[in-house]
Parts: structure tokens; C-alpha cells; sequence
């Protein structure tokens, strides 16, 4: 347990202190910031491993809780733990970080250590955000990640990326700042319950239930928004295609790979846990948009004539899903949706890795440029084949496990009580097939026209290292599933108990 | 009878100063000499120190006129801290813009003497007289370029509209004084707990004539209209001075008189009306200074209106009421004061004889040119957007929980949709500096000792952002 909290702790902040240490290197040792740079990720990620031999996965209690006063007269404090759901959260960030720099090793050429430091800052923000047990804190390290993010858009992005970092920055506040309200409005609320205001999210789980109704709907709906707009759902998705597509490939592997989980884990965080019963009333409407964005996201990813957009809108289409399982309210929706996370983060990033391959080889992201490419690079055609149908869905790759998990969930829910959900958003996994199938085809199937193809180097060593570790996971996960989903197992029952107790015990009630 | 002294060395020691013997050492040195300076300096720290000795001690001086220690010594201290980081900023600059006189210093001391006399004050005149040694400073500091057109016409315009914002407090001290039949905060305080005065309809004339007087301090609006072109037009560092510390005085002053105007019980008849009329003020002030801030193209001018939409927030705090709303207040002044302070004095820093050197288009490409400049200048303008972990978010924070708690949720929300307004202009400056190439390389002056201003701006932005204790746990213990 000791040896948790530690490992907890050095987690988070291992990151920091990297950045820390950059600062100090000569702005023109560019090789020793780099690794440094990927030393301290590599670090994280052997400290966070640690985290799961002490982690009781048999327990859905809060674990490795690290409890110190901040400003008390507020009931604020550096509150920190993991369940089951943040430590798998906290493992994907952690794995995908030390990836995504070396996605940048050779994109990133100009302002070396500002980039080192502002994608070490990043994974700090998110570890935070991800362990948070107080809603200030939590509130804290969210808007922490928009400075970083913000700024690796518009410094080292594409030709619009002034354009798409500012939207993304806007998009972000908006809904960030209702959520600050929320959480002010939460700590009163809990005050009016007899706890006093606080901040302290396991108190707040325990009396946020009994908040009365009309006041839960509208804190529901501040802190959901803040999450739709990071996730994103649609019809608040636009900022995504921008910046994306606008982001250099590290940048996108992290946006795509860690910052759309944020907003689910906030679902499942905040709206799941503190106020069941409006989860339960809304359920309905959000799985509507939920479908919308999937089936939305698929169709308009068919018509992209830029890689990166394409699967951006992919993105769109499957976060769909999470959202659809979180919303169905069951054990099965809820653990896919969980899953679906990881796979999404480990999938899409992978994806996206596959295109920054091809572009930086080329310089182009239009799909019509492209064409016949396996001819000459049969060992990223593998590769990428591997990923893609990861991303599709196919049995015995890990995208599977996830999208039926969530349709199941919300094929079964007694919440929503309607097969149409499911079956509607069950086409997406069809369209998913089109688009990606179609993508693969005109580019790396036909006859290589372009002389500009014809002399592409296959991968080189640097690329194996980001493209193998997700591969193997992806077949990991999908021919084990258990020996991940079991981790998040508890967490996500107990929060499904307490929603349908609530619901149980209200229905008895009215019952004469 | 020993607090009485102890607490109000800080008041004595910095009017002896100044009009003792300062004066006295000017007529009789050598112009231009860093003697004026460095007296000034030492005087303010003095005055600083002794206020934060005396934070803990409580009581009245000069016939109840003056109260001692507490949120008076507190603001004391912001004062000379103000003080003294710009007069660090103000040698360099006021040298390059060729009007280095030593009068500069001492006008400056000057107002930062009616400032806490302003803090101070538990008697309506007293407070006048403390605002108006500080207008007047300000007026002069304003128009201290004296060759440059604009400078002049700041001053001329502000001293016009000031002297007729003058004429309503004093119109409204007036009507009050009927009312109540004091100028003391303490028997008005009663009167209007007691709901005895004869004559409430002069009670409510004063109170809105107060407003008016002091809304033009603060620059809430609608008497906001002279910020701008005065702003604009004095030299930076007196901006950076007058924008923060010069607002920290105005609500300095607001603060124990609405206490006084405003109890928060049933039985003030007047209160529910004053709230409402502040929080509509608020609303307006924040509304407005972000909207007409967006479509700036002078940084100067940016932060001038930035700093009335700042004056819409920290009205929040005073429509609350509440203990809270006011420590959130000194909380947010505190901070403010370090970051637009900040702001103002790399704004100095960059600024040439030329024009073009106050537009956003001159900061293209700074963070290359001047990374630490750019990356201090970033900061504060997130502080200033409230974005966390700065000192301007808690800020914030602080303010909204207290206007939410008060029951004015309307009025944070209208707060948020300005802040997300603000960010526009905020983070439209950190794209120039950060994501835009320089088209043509300015040289940039040397920074001298602005640079130490800059410092202790950022690194008080960030500690107060991530240890706000230092403030609240203080105001708290009050």
C-alpha cells in the first residue's frame, strides 16, 4: 500500500520534475533534450507499472489516497487516488506518452525544448486530471492541459493551425468555465445537505444523491457539457477535425490517444457517480446524440479527402460508442465503454502514427496523392492493416471487444428500455469498415502512378518503436480482454449498483 | 493609547516623508540624481514593513477618523509593494522617454500617501481628501511627458472628468451627511441598521451619487469612458501604477462604506435596491470592457479596457456583501495589482518612441526575440483570463463563490460568458508572441532594472496562483 501511494505520487509527478530538468539543458543540445525527455516518460511508465501488483482489483474502493490540506477554508485539498477506472486511464497515458515523443523525434525540428517541456507539462495535467479526488484539484489540472496543448497546435502545427489552436482553446473554456460554476454550485449544495462546503469528492459522492433534483439536472448538465465538448459528442465535435488535422503528429497522437478520454472519464466520474438519478432521466437523449455522432461521424469521415480528417471524424464516430455504453447505465456498457478507451487511445494513435509515417515522407495528407504504397513499404502495410482493422472492429483485435461490449450494454439496458439504440449505432461499425477499407485501398492498394511513390522508404527503426508496442497491445487485448477489464471490473459494478439501487428504491416507493 | 501610535506610524511615517523632508532634499541636491530616488524607495519599504507589523493590531486614531491595522494595513502594504516595483520599472523608462525628473518619484509617493489615507479613512471627508491628493497626483503623473500631445491630453481630460466625479461623491457625502447626520462610517452604519433616518429618499440620492463618484475610480462603467484616451495617452508605467494600485485605493475606499451604506439584514430597507443597481454595474462593467477590448489593436489600449472589465469582477465581490466577498476582493486586487502591473511594464519595456511599437503586430514573434519577456507576458495574460493555476483564476474563484453564495448566480454566469470574451484578446496576444514570425526585427531597449519589476510579477503570479493560502489564511484570520 505504502509503495502504491509512492508509486502514485512519483507518477504525477515525474513529469513535472522532467520539465523541470529540461529547462536546464542548453536550448542547442537538442539529442540530450530529447532524451531526457523520453527518459523521464519511460520512467513514468516503468513507475506506473508498478501501480498494478499493489492494486486490489477486487475491490472497487478508492486505493493509494493521498489526502493533504490545500486551502481549508474551502475544503480544498491535493486529494489524489485511483480506482479501477483512472488506473487504466493513468497506465494509457503513461504508455502512450513515451510513443507520442518519439512520433516528434524527427517532425519536431524547430524550438526542441520547448516542445519537451510542454508535452512533459501535458502528461502531468492529465495524470493529474485522471487521479483528481477533489473537485478543485480536478478543475485545476483540466484547464492545465489547455495552455500546452493550445500552444503545441499553433507552434509546431499545420498552415491553419493558429485558426484551430484559438477554436480549440475557446471551445474548451466555454465549457470549463459552466463546469467551475458547477462545482461551486456542488460544494453550496453540499453545504445545504449538512456536510459543509467542500470539494472533497468521495464526501460529495456520498450526499450528492440527495441534492434535490431540479438543482442535480442543471449541475448534470454544466459539468456534461464541459465533458461532450473534450469528448466529443456531437453537435459540440467541431473543434476536433481542426485540430486534429492541424496538429503535428505527436500532438494528434495525444489529443486523439488522451485528451478525448478526459471528457468520458468525466462522464463516468462526475455525472455517473454524483448524480445518478439524472443520469437515469437523460439517458434516453444523450444516447440519441450519442447514435447521431456515430452514425454523423462515420459518414462524413467517407467523404474526407485528407487522412487526417478522415480519421478525425473517426474519432468522432467512435467516442460515439463510449458514450452510448456509459449512458446505457449497465455493468456490460459501462466496462466497454472503459475499454473502449484504452483501445480507442492505443488504435486512433497508431492510426495516426501510420499517416505522420507517410507524411513525413511525402509531405501530403490528400488520400489522392497516395496510391500502390504496400508495393514499396510492405512492412508499414502490415503494420497499418493491423491497426486499421483494430479500428474496424474485427474479431481478435482489441476494437472489438469494446464496440460490442457498448452495443450489448445498450442493447440490454433497462434504462433505455430500446433495441433501437444498438441497432442504430451497430451501422456504424459498418460504415466504419467503408471508410477505412476504402481509405486503405486508395492508398496502398492499386498501381503505384505517382512517381513521387515510387522510391518510399519502409519503416525505419525510430517508427518500429512507436508502431510495435501498439500493435502488440492492440493483440493483447483483444485475445485477452479479461486481463485488463478486470482491473476496472469492481469500480464500474459499483457505480452501476448504486444507480440502479437509487432507481430500485425511488420505483418501490411510488409503488402503493 | 500604544496601538493607537504603533498603528498609525505607517500613515505618519510615509506624509512625514514626503512633505517633511523629501521635499526639503529636492530643492536642495543636485537634479536627476539617484539621491530622490533611493530616499523614496527606502521610504516606501519603511512604510511597507511598518504596515505589516501593525496587520494584527486593531483600533481607532484621530477621533475615530482613522482606523488602524487589519484590511487598512493590508492595503498599505499593496501599496508601497505597487509602489516600488514601479518606480523599479518607471527609472529606465521615464529615462528613455527623456522626462527622468526626480518629481516623478515624489508625486508618486504623494499618491500613494492619499491612497492610504483613502484605506484608512472611517469618515466620508477623510476618505475625499485621501482621494483627492491621489487624483491629483494622478493627474500630473498622467500629463508627465509634457512635450508628447497625448500625454497632455490625458491629463487634461482626466483631470476635467475627475474633478466633475469629485463633485458627485462630494454632492453624495453631502446628502448622506443629511441623512444620517454623520460623516463617521460607524453612526451612518447605525442609522441605516436602524432604518431611523428622517429622510431616506436623500439617504438613496447619496448612496447612487456615491456610486457614481467612486464607479469613476474604479472605472466601472458608465463612467469608464475616459480609461482608454487616459490609459493610452500617460506614460506606461504611470498606467501600469493607476490601474492597479490607483483601483486597489477606490475599492479600498468602497469597501467599509458600503458596509456602512449596505448591512446585510432585513431591516436596511436600501440594501436589496444598492445590490441590485452594483450587480447590474458588474454585469455591465465586465460586458462591456471584454467586448470593446476584443477589437483593440493597441496592447495599451487592450489592457485599458481589460482593466474596466476587471473592475466589473471585483464589483462581484462588493455586491455579495459578505466577509467573503470582501476578502475575495483583496484577494483578486492582490493579484490583479501583480499582473497588470506585469503586463503594463513589458508593455514599457518594448515601447519606442515609435507608435507602432504599442500594437499587437510589434509582439509577433517575441518569444523567439525575448523568450523570458514573452513567456512573463503569457503569464500574466492567462492570470488575466483565469485560466489555473495563476493567481488571477483563484481570484476568481474566490469571487464567484461569493457572489453564488449571496444568491447571484445570474451575475457569475454573465462573469464566465466575459471571461470566455476575454480570452479572445488574452490568448489573441500569446498567438502574436508565440505562433507569428516577426515580419520586421524591432530592437528592443534595454530593460534595466523593469526587469526585476518583471520578475516579481511573474513569480508572484505563480506562487499566489498555487499557494493562495498565503492571502486567504491571512484575511481569514481576521
Amino acid at each position: 500500500m505504502r509503495m502504491g501511494v509512492t508509486a502514485l505520487l512519483l507518477t504525477l509527478f515525474a513529469p513535472l520534475i522532467g520539465a523541470a530538468a529540461v529547462l536546464f539543458i542548453g536550448r542547442n543540445q537538442e539529442r540530450a533534450i530529447r532524451v531526457v525527455t523520453l527518459l523521464f516518460s519511460l520512467c513514468t511508465l516503468g513507475i506506473s507499472a508498478l501501480l498494478l501488483p499493489e492494486f486490489n482489483s477486487a475491490s472497487h474502493q478508492m486505493q493509494f489516497v493521498v489526502d493533504v490540506p490545500w486551502i481549508a477554508a474551502l475544503d480544498t485539498g491535493f486529494r489524489i487516488g485511483l480506482d479501477g477506472t483512472n488506473l487504466l486511464m493513468v497506465l494509457l497515458t503513461t504508455f502512450i506518452m513515451p510513443i507520442a515523443l518519439l512520433a516528434g523525434w524527427k517532425g519536431i525540428t524547430q524550438r526542441v525544448k520547448e516542445f519537451n517541456v510542454l508535452m512533459l507539462m501535458l502528461q502531468f495535467a492529465m495524470t493529474g486530471v485522471f487521479v483528481a479526488l477533489d473537485t478543485f484539484l480536478f478543475y485545476v489540472f483540466w484547464e492545465l492541459i489547455l495552455i500546452p496543448m493550445a500552444l503545441i497546435i499553433g507552434i509546431w502545427g499545420g498552415t491553419e493551425r493558429i485558426y484551430a489552436s484559438v477554436k480549440f482553446f475557446i471551445y474548451t473554456l466555454v465549457g470549463s468555465l459552466l463546469m467551475l460554476i458547477a462545482i461551486i454550485w456542488l460544494g453550496f449544495a453540499a453545504e445545504a445537505q449538512g456536510i459543509g462546503f467542500t470539494a472533497d469528492l468521495l464526501k460529495l459522492r456520498s450526499v450528492a444523491p440527495n441534492i434535490p433534483s431540479n438543482i442535480q439536472f442543471w449541475l448534470f448538465l454544466a459539468f456534461a457539457l464541459s465533458f461532450f465538448i473534450k469528448v466529443p459528442l456531437f453537435p459540440v465535435h467541431t473543434w476536433l477535425p481542426d485540430a486534429h488535422t492541424q496538429a503535428p503528429t505527436a500532438g494528434s497522437v495525444v489529443l486523439a490517444s488522451l485528451l478525448l478520454k478526459l471528457g468520458a472519464y468525466g462522464l463516468i466520474r462526475f455525472n455517473l457517480e454524483l448524480f445518478p438519478q439524472t443520469s437515469v432521466a437523460l439517458a434516453g437523449a444523450l444516447s440519441v446524440l450519442a447514435v447521431v455522432g456515430i452514425i454523423y461521424g462515420a459518414l462524413v469521415a467517407m467523404v474526407q479527402t485528407d487522412m487526417k480528417r478522415l480519421i478525425a471524424y473517426s474519432s468522432v464516430s467512435h467516442m460515439g460508442f463510449v458514450v452510448l455504453g456509459i449512458f446505457s447505465l449497465t455493468v456490460e456498457g459501462v466496462q466497454g465503454a472503459v475499454i473502449q478507451m484504452v483501445n480507442h487511445g492505443i488504435t486512433t494513435g497508431a492510426l495516426f502514427i501510420c499517416i505522420g509515417v507517410l507524411y513525413e515522407r511525402r509531405h501530403t495528407r490528400e488520400i489522392a496523392d497516395y496510391g500502390g504504397v504496400t508495393s514499396v513499404m510492405p512492412r508499414f502495410a502490415v503494420l497499418f492493416t493491423i491497426a486499421m482493422f483494430g479500428s474496424i472492429g474485427l474479431p481478435g483485435l482489441n476494437g472489438f471487444v469494446g464496440e460490442y461490449l457498448t452495443l450489448l450494454g445498450s442493447f440490454r439496458s433497462p434504462f433505455l428500455n430500446n433495441w433501437a439504440y444498438a441497432i442504430a449505432a451497430t451501422s456504424g461499425v459498418i460504415f466504419a469498415a467503408c471508410y477505412l477499407l476504402w481509405l486503405f485501398k486508395r492508398l496502398m492498394y492499386g498501381k503505384n502512378n505517382n512517381p513521387a511513390n515510387h522510391h518510399l522508404r519502409d519503416l525505419t527503426r525510430l517508427e518500429y518503436w512507436q508502431l510495435v508496442p501498439l500493435t502488440i497491445v492492440m493483440i493483447w487485448i483483444g485475445m485477452a480482454p479479461r486481463t485488463v477489464m478486470s482491473y476496472a471490473e469492481q469500480s464500474v459494478r459499483n457505480v452501476v449498483q448504486n444507480i440502479e439501487n437509487i432507481t430500485f428504491t425511488r420505483t418501490a416507493h411510488n409503488q402503493p | 493609547m500604544n496601538t493607537e501610535i504603533l498603528g498609525s506610524l505607517p500613515l505618519v511615517v510615509i506624509w512625514l516623508a514626503l512633505g517633511a523632508i523629501g521635499i526639503v532634499i529636492q530643492a536642495f541636491i543636485k537634479r536627476d540624481s539617484s539621491v530622490v530616488y533611493g530616499y523614496y524607495m527606502a521610504t516606501l519599504a519603511v512604510t511597507g514593513i511598518l504596515a505589516a507589523t501593525t496587520l494584527w493590531s486593531r483600533g481607532t486614531a484621530f477621533n475615530n477618523m482613522i482606523t488602524l491595522g487589519g484590511a487598512a494595513a493590508f492595503f498599505d502594504i499593496l501599496f508601497c509593494i505597487a509602489g516600488i516595483l514601479a518606480m523599479l520599472a518607471s527609472k529606465p523608462y521615464m529615462q528613455r522617454m527623456k522626462a527622468g525628473f526626480d518629481e516623478f518619484y515624489t508625486i508618486m509617493v504623494g499618491s500613494i500617501a492619499g491612497m492610504m489615507l483613502m484605506a484608512h479613512a472611517q469618515n466620508m471627508l477623510v476618505m475625499f481628501i485621501g482621494l483627492e491628493l491621489m487624483s491629483v497626483s494622478f493627474y500630473v503623473l498622467a500629463g508627465f511627458m509634457r512635450t508628447s500631445n497625448r500625454s497632455v491630453e490625458a491629463s487634461l481630460k482626466y483631470f476635467l472628468l475627475g474633478a466633475f466625479a469629485s463633485g458627485f461623491l462630494v454632492y453624495g457625502i453631502a446628502l448622506i451627511y443629511g441623512a444620517t447626520g454623520s460623516l463617521q462610517y460607524g453612526d451612518i452604519f447605525t442609522v441605516v441598521l436602524g432604518g431611523t433616518s428622517q429622510y431616506p429618499l436623500l439617504l438613496a440620492i447619496g448612496s447612487v451619487l456615491l456610486i457614481v463618484g467612486l464607479s469613476f475610480k474604479i472605472a466601472a462603467f458608465p463612467f469608464h469612458q475616459w480609461v482608454p484616451d487616459v490609459y493610452e495617452g500617460a506614460p506606461t508605467i504611470v498606467t501600469s501604477f493607476m490601474s492597479t494600485a490607483g483601483k486597489a485605493a477606490a475599492f479600498s475606499a468602497i469597501l467599509p462604506a458600503f458596509t456602512a451604506l449596505m448591512p446585510m439584514v432585513k431591516t436596511a430597507a436600501l440594501t436589496p435596491q444598492l445590490q441590485l443597481t452594483l450587480a447590474i454595474v458588474s454585469a455591465v462593467t465586465m460586458l462591456v470592457g471584454n467586448i470593446t477590448a476584443v477589437v483593440q489593436k493597441s496592447v495599451k489600449r487592450m489592457l485599458a479596457f481589460s482593466s474596466v472589465a476587471h473592475a466589473g469582477y471585483l464589483l462581484m465581490g462588493v455586491v455579495a456583501g459578505t466577509a467573503d466577498g470582501h476578502d475575495a476582493i483583496m484577494f483578486y486586487l492582490t493579484a490583479y495589482t501583480f499582473m497588470q502591473l506585469g503586463a503594463f511594464v513589458v508593455v514599457s519595456m518594448l515601447e519606442t518612441n515609435d507608435e507602432t511599437s504599442l500594437t499587437f503586430d510589434a509582439y509577433a514573434g517575441l518569444s523567439k526575440r525575448n523568450p523570458p519577456l514573452a513567456a512573463a507576458m503569457a503569464i500574466f495574460m492567462f492570470s488575466l483570463a483565469g485560466i489555473p493555476p495563476l493567481a488571477g483564476f483563484f481570484g476568481k474563484y474566490l469571487l464567484f463563490i461569493a457572489a453564488i453564495d449571496a444568491g447571484f448566480t445570474w451575475l457569475t454566469i454573465v462573469a464566465v460568458a466575459s471571461s470566455v470574451i476575454s480570452v479572445w484578446f488574452y490568448l489573441g496576444l500569446v498567438v502574436k508572441m508565440y505562433f507569428q514570425d516577426a515580419e520586421h526585427s524591432a530592437v528592443q531597449p534595454p530593460s534595466g532594472t523593469s526587469a526585476v519589476t518583471v520578475a516579481v510579477c511573474t513569480t508572484a503570479t505563480v506562487v499566489l496562483g498555487i499557494l493562495p493560502t498565503l492571502i486567504t489564511n491571512l484575511l481569514a484570520s481576521w
